[in-house]
């Protein structure tokens, strides 16, 4: 009898623990997304709390936060900024990784096992280390504060990975596809559209979240190559910027981060099992 | 497969000379640039070095990003294989899981926005807006700065930012792994009479410690790298300031790129020994 309640009791425990720790992680979101469509002066004299109480009043919601972030503080522009700048910095680094894992994987030639090595060993080294040289290039070539210019440094950026994940995937495709294709007379080009090509789709479909976010939710590469110029600078400095000069009014601050999240939450949820099963694949395996 | 000399080359090469342009060329110039003076004109030797390991707010950095490192990773990788294990037992597991690893979609820069509205202060007497401080209140104490109140609360405060959005990264790569281990095991010893901890520690714990390693080496590689965080929620002030930061300021703000440099290579000091230890476990498996 004892037994039993000790295992109702264990397993109360175990519901509370993990109710309690989700609620945890979801009340600073849920937070932000009330207070944005709270006005400024009910935001300055109450928590965000006290409105949920009485969720459904709806007098007490205002779009007015949404407005002014997104025309007057420059988040709509740095909105659509933040595509311009991640879509071909997803794209870019991708199809060079893809020709590069290829010829790692199923071309035997001198320094091959090198090359591998030093792409290994660039993984981990810190962009820090190349951000004054590229600066000064890009300052002398008038590629620094332009969009081709963080395309440029992104799909630099995201090589190693794009390259050593397209590896470990390409590289466990079973071999006889490809001795069979040779054997027919297929070209190295036409096995690599034909046949390399669509079986990667799922890795692939991982590496572009993977970048996608990594770029949407970059600061520092925007920070140092497009600096502050509101022309081109992606939502992440523009919100850092706005911290900077609006720190205290938190109605617009929080709009702007809730604009931020949806993109890379709606590419998350749309896309997460082949997230899951790239991040599998590129920390376990390896 | 049979191709010709040079095909294996042409694969490559646009990759080569995106690598060695973005990468290998600039991090060997900034090398070079780390021995010169603030405008990159004249020798120095070391100083650039002297100054990054004996100037007061560098210290402050070494042992800022020396917490960061021991508390965040052992942090979200222990909490993600709690959750990954807890979560397990349970038949809304997706559901949970969900809401953890949702968080690595937010960046670190909305993530600051978020928690430095969880952590809002204002003096006693005024209503608190920052949900913690409000907790505080609830029980009659008084409330807290918390990103000005150094050196421990402050600090542990923005490493709680990467731990909210990086424990479900752990948390999915160890439910993955734990979930492969054959149920026998755990049953056998069930059936033995062992309890559940006793179990977790000898023999699901055991069993995991290969995925726990290659996690906490990425996490390490990762957190030593800390910028976003620190850069929006205090700029390195009230002694928060990190290795990243100062790198930062000291190329933009200060405009020495002699020091600048050097302080980059001292990023990559820190790394090296965990690119050696990536390269040796690539070299046994093989390629």
């Amino acid at each position: 009898m004892t037994e039993r309640m000790n295992k109702v009791l264990s397993r109360g425990l175990l519901h509370t623990f993990i109710i309690f720790i989700a609620i945890l992680w979801l009340v600073p979101t849920i937070g932000i997304l009330i207070t944005s469509f709270r006005p400024a002066q009910d935001v300055a004299s109450s928590g965000w709390w006290t409105v949920v109480g009485n969720i459904f009043n709806q007098t007490q919601f205002t779009l007015r936060n949404y407005r002014i972030v997104l025309s007057r503080l420059g988040i709509g522009r740095a909105f659509l900024n933040s595509f311009t700048i991640t879509i071909p910095s997803t794209i870019i680094p991708l199809a060079i990784a893809l020709f590069a894992a290829y010829a790692l994987a199923w071309m035997r030639f001198f320094a091959r096992t090198y090359i591998f090595m030093i792409m290994i060993a660039l993984l981990v080294v810190p962009l820090q280390m190349t951000f004054i040289p590229i600066l000064r290039i890009f300052n002398r070539s008038n590629l620094a504060g332009t969009f081709p210019g963080i395309w440029l440094a992104h799909s630099g950026y995201g090589l190693p990975l794009a390259v050593y994940m397209l590896y470990n995937f390409v590289s466990g495709l079973p071999k006889e596809i490809f001795d069979s294709a040779s054997i027919d007379g297929a070209s190295t080009f036409h096995i690599f559209l034909r046949i390399v090509l669509p079986l990667s789709v799922p890795i692939i479909a991982s590496l572009i979240i993977f970048q996608f976010l990594w770029v949407w939710n970059d600061l520092l590469v925007a920070l140092i190559y497009l600096g502050g110029t509101p022309d081109v600078a992606p939502i992440t400095v523009q919100i850092s910027s706005l911290v900077g000069s609006y720190g205290q009014d938190w109605e617009l601050l929080t709009a702007a981060v809730f604009i931020s999240i949806v993109p890379s939450l709606l590419i998350f949820f749309g896309l997460q099992r082949y997230f899951v099963r790239g991040i599998l694949a590129g920390s376990i395996k390896g | 497969m049979q191709t010709k000399k040079t095909t294996p080359w042409l694969y490559l090469a646009p990759a080569l000379l995106v690598l060695g342009f973005f990468l290998v060329y600039p991090s060997i110039h900034t090398f070079y640039l780390s021995f010169f003076d603030r405008g990159s004109v004249r020798w120095v030797g070391l100083e650039n070095y002297l100054h990054a390991f004996t100037n007061l707010v560098m210290l402050t950095a070494f042992g800022n990003n020396a917490l960061w490192v021991a508390v965040f990773t052992t942090a979200t990788v222990f909490l993600g294989l709690i959750l990954a294990v807890l979560f397990d037992r349970v038949k809304y597991e997706i559901i949970v899981k969900s809401i953890i690893f949702m968080h690595m979609a937010i960046s670190f820069v909305s993530a600051s926005v978020i928690w430095k509205f969880v952590y809002a202060f204002r003096p006693a007497g005024a209503s608190q807006i920052g949900i913690l401080n409000a907790a505080l209140e609830l029980f009659h104490l008084p409330p807290v700065p918390w990103l000005i109140e150094r050196p421990w609360i402050n600090n542990l405060c923005l490493i709680a930012v990467g731990v909210w959005v990086w424990t479900g990264f752990c948390m999915v790569v160890l439910s993955a792994s734990y979930k492969s281990i054959p149920k026998q095991f755990l049953e056998a010893a069930r059936v033995d009479g062992a309890g559940e901890w006793i179990i977790f520690r000898k023999v699901i714990f055991p069993l995991l410690m290969p995925t726990v390693t290659v996690l906490a080496t990425t996490m390490v590689i990762f957190v030593l790298k800390v910028f976003d965080i620190v850069y929006v929620m205090t700029n390195g002030n009230f002694g928060t300031e990190v290795i990243a930061n100062r790198m930062y300021k000291e190329m933009f703000q200060f405009r020495n790129f002699g020091r600048s440099s050097a302080i980059a290579v001292v990023l990559l000091l820190f790394v090296l020994p965990m690119m050696l230890l990536n390269l040796r476990r690539f070299k046994k498996e093989g390629m």
